[in-house]
């Protein structure tokens, strides 16, 4: 039996959302299709965490206006931080909904890499992002809250870099959240074509105490043949939000994807990591780091599919609980029936730095092909005491050295980030977060 | 001058009596070796006075000029002067060797006062290569993967960079071959003076060659049973423990097993 669920926004609204932004036919219909669909789909079902309270539907308002920045030095001081204002060549800032600074360098330019946010993109670049949008990596019916999504796309970002085609510098996306009423529908799309190679770094940075609203992510990232894309990225959402957030790769062949995912938000988060590894040698490596407080509620999905043989797929979590924070790593390696010789590792560690918390990490290889390797490692602890003992024995304090243990756990991803900024700020949030 | 002194000290491990009743005083420029066979209680001596966790003291004092080191946390008594180079140093992931021993330095300076970078590396380089250690364990992450030795070292280059007032070295030479414990020996030698005293824990005389001891202390059951100076390490490497034993009436130097 299916229940319908009284969705915020009814078709005729999302029909005229989609009219006042005067999208191609093709996308009007997808968001027609997509919203009746949200309405029967079952919600996701996240290992080992029950959402069936949460809210991941009702939001104040659909979108907000927010004003665009004329200029970088308008910009908040906290987002400013994140930013080398003089030296970054090719930077997107979104403020709530509204696409509020663009930058791209003449050189991409010209060489046709596309580099813009997604609603301009669905216009100006219909035929590429009509392609790639929820086709090949996420599909629009997976559940009812990709299908909300597709629907209700208010933001994100889309970049194409073509064939052959080198991005030396990396490309940088602000998400900034200053109005409590937004939610967040943000598309990102990330198609790098053939040989080519982009680093891309995106950063969620609320600067509100506590939002009304849905973050309702999802971010594709389209590696064809041997193409290698380095994808950053930060969350810190508020509390308030209830966040989901689906990062999906899609490798051809001998394509290679590096994933260092900060997931630094104070929201209740449901957050997967797929990469699929469709095309023979292709690679992936999944880094990320969390650390959850307070009365938070996480549960992060990390899985590397394979398909293709001779495929290569690492995952490294590391996770810090503290307060009554409870969070679940679900960590899959999964080699398909054909992808002979692959390889799937992950390692996932938690630190708990109090007896409240609670942090499980279910590290799951599941293999149906016998010409293969696997390894897991998991564990779960705190802080060990001898270590501290060590620390101290040199004159520095206990709160010093826990900061220095716990700055040490995470360092494997921190530093894995390739935007400098983006990773000073990242151990700011973390310094922050575990004071 | 400053003063160690440690009065009529009982440590237990998990209720487990091992030092009863040991006395010692040191004093800066002067180097105390303290010699014994397995399990008579040298490394709980050192880690009673460093502060290590599992160790409980039941009874007596340990000073440092009249402060009260048994009520101070570990990093104060690192503050108060006190350093031991473990037998086990931990290792620590994701902090680089050179950040930790600047915090080390760091921690005892007043906030607005701390090391200049220039001069932290400066100093740091100038140590390493009198340790003949490689620049580049410098950036390693602190103790990580290092080999026995390579760990040893690492222990003298914080103590050269920390100074502290008194270095307790437990078994500083186990594991080294002879040309690390020439340089360990080296690094030790180099502090030693008017504002340093060392404990130095080990089962071998062969320490001794390199740093001479002006005071050899030998412990059984749980205390100091003999003191002398450093021809008493030569006649135990000559002759071993057992003179002692039957001069003193011992049969079973160990702590005992309660």
């Amino acid at each position: 039996m299916t229940v319908e669920t009284k969705l915020a926004l009814s078709a005729q609204e999302v029909s005229s959302f989609s009219q006042s932004n005067n999208e191609p036919t093709w996308f009007a219909d997808l968001r027609a299709t997509a919203i009746e669909k949200a309405a029967e789909l079952p919600m996701p079902k996240p290992d080992k965490t029950n959402i069936t309270k949460w809210n991941f539907i009702e939001f104040p308002v659909h979108t907000v206006e927010s004003t665009p920045f004329n200029s970088l030095q308008e910009l908040p001081t906290e987002i400013k931080e994140i930013i080398d204002i003089e030296g970054q060549e090719n930077l997107y800032i979104q403020r709530n909904n509204t696409p509020a600074f663009l930058k791209i360098s003449e050189e991409l330019a010209s060489q046709g890499v596309i580099f813009t946010d997604i609603l301009t993109a669905v216009r100006e670049h219909g035929d590429l992002v009509q392609k790639y949008f929820m086709t090949e990596a996420v599909k629009v019916d997976e559940h009812k809250l990709t299908a909300y999504h597709a629907a209700l796309v208010n933001g994100g970002v889309f970049v194409y870099v073509p064939k052959n085609v080198v991005v030396e510098k990396p490309l940088q996306v602000v998400f900034v959240n200053d109005n409590e009423e937004a939610s967040l529908f943000n598309h990102v799309l990330v198609v790098a074509d053939s040989n080519s190679a982009v680093t891309y770094v995106e950063t969620y940075v609320s600067t509100i105490e506590e939002s009304k609203g849905q973050a309702n992510l999802i971010e594709e990232v389209i590696a064809f043949d041997n193409a290698q894309v380095t994808f950053g990225a930060v969350d810190v959402l508020a509390k308030g939000f209830t966040t989901y957030v689906n990062r999906r790769g899609h490798l051809k062949r001998d394509a290679k994807v590096d994933w260092a995912l900060g997931l630094m938000n104070d929201s209740d988060t449901i957050s997967e990591s797929i990469t699929h590894l469709v095309g023979d040698g292709s690679l992936a490596n999944t880094k990320s780091v969390v650390v959850g407080r307070g009365q938070q509620k996480q549960n992060f999905t990390t899985e590397i599919r394979h398909w293709g043989k001779n495929s290569e797929g690492f995952i490294l979590k590391h996770g810090v609980m503290k307060d009554a924070a409870q969070t679940i790593f679900n960590g899959i390696g999964k080699i398909e029936h054909g992808a002979t010789k692959s390889n799937a590792e992950q390692e996932s560690r938690v630190l708990m730095l109090s007896e409240n918390a609670r942090g499980d990490a279910n590290p799951m290889l599941l293999i149906d092909e016998d010409d293969v390797m696997a390894g897991h490692a998991a564990s779960v602890g705190r802080v060990d005491p001898i270590q501290l003992y060590y620390l101290m024995s040199r004159g520095i304090s206990k709160a010093e050295a826990e900061r220095l243990v716990i700055h040490g756990f995470l360092a494997p991803v921190v530093n894995s980030l390739p935007i400098e900024s983006v990773k000073e700020q990242l151990t700011k949030v973390i310094e922050g977060k575990v004071r | 001058m400053s003063t160690l002194v440690i009065k009529d000290l009982h440590v237990s491990i998990d209720d487990k009596e091992i030092l009863k009743g040991l006395n010692l005083t040191i004093n800066t420029n002067e180097v105390h070796a303290i010699m014994g066979p397995n399990g008579t209680g040298k490394s709980t001596l050192a880690s009673a006075i460093m502060g290590h966790p599992k160790y409980e003291v039941t009874q007596g004092t340990i000073e440092i000029d009249g402060e009260n080191v048994l009520e101070m946390e570990v990093d104060e008594r690192a503050k108060a002067g006190l350093f031991l180079a473990m037998q086990y140093p931990s290792e620590i992931s994701g902090v680089t060797n050179a950040d930790f021993i600047r915090s080390a330095i760091n921690a005892r300076r007043e906030e607005g006062n701390e090391i200049s970078l220039m001069k932290f590396i400066r100093e740091l380089d100038k140590t390493m290569d009198f340790l003949e250690m490689d620049q580049d364990m410098a950036q390693r992450y602190l103790n990580e993967g290092f080999s026995g030795g390579e760990k040893k070292r690492n222990e003298i280059l914080q103590l050269m960079m920390i100074k502290p007032t008194f270095a307790i070295l437990d078994e500083i030479d186990s594991g080294l071959d002879i040309d690390a414990l020439k340089v360990v020996a080296k690094g030790i030698n180099e502090m030693r003076g008017e504002g340093f005293g060392c404990i130095a824990i080990t089962h071998y005389q062969r320490l001794l060659n390199y740093i001479t001891p002006d005071h050899v202390h030998v412990m059984m059951q749980g205390k100091v049973v003999k003191s002398g100076g450093p021809e008493l390490a030569q006649r135990l490497e000559a002759e071993g423990y057992d003179w002692i034993k039957q001069e003193l009436g011992i049969e079973d130097e160990s702590v005992e097993q309660a």
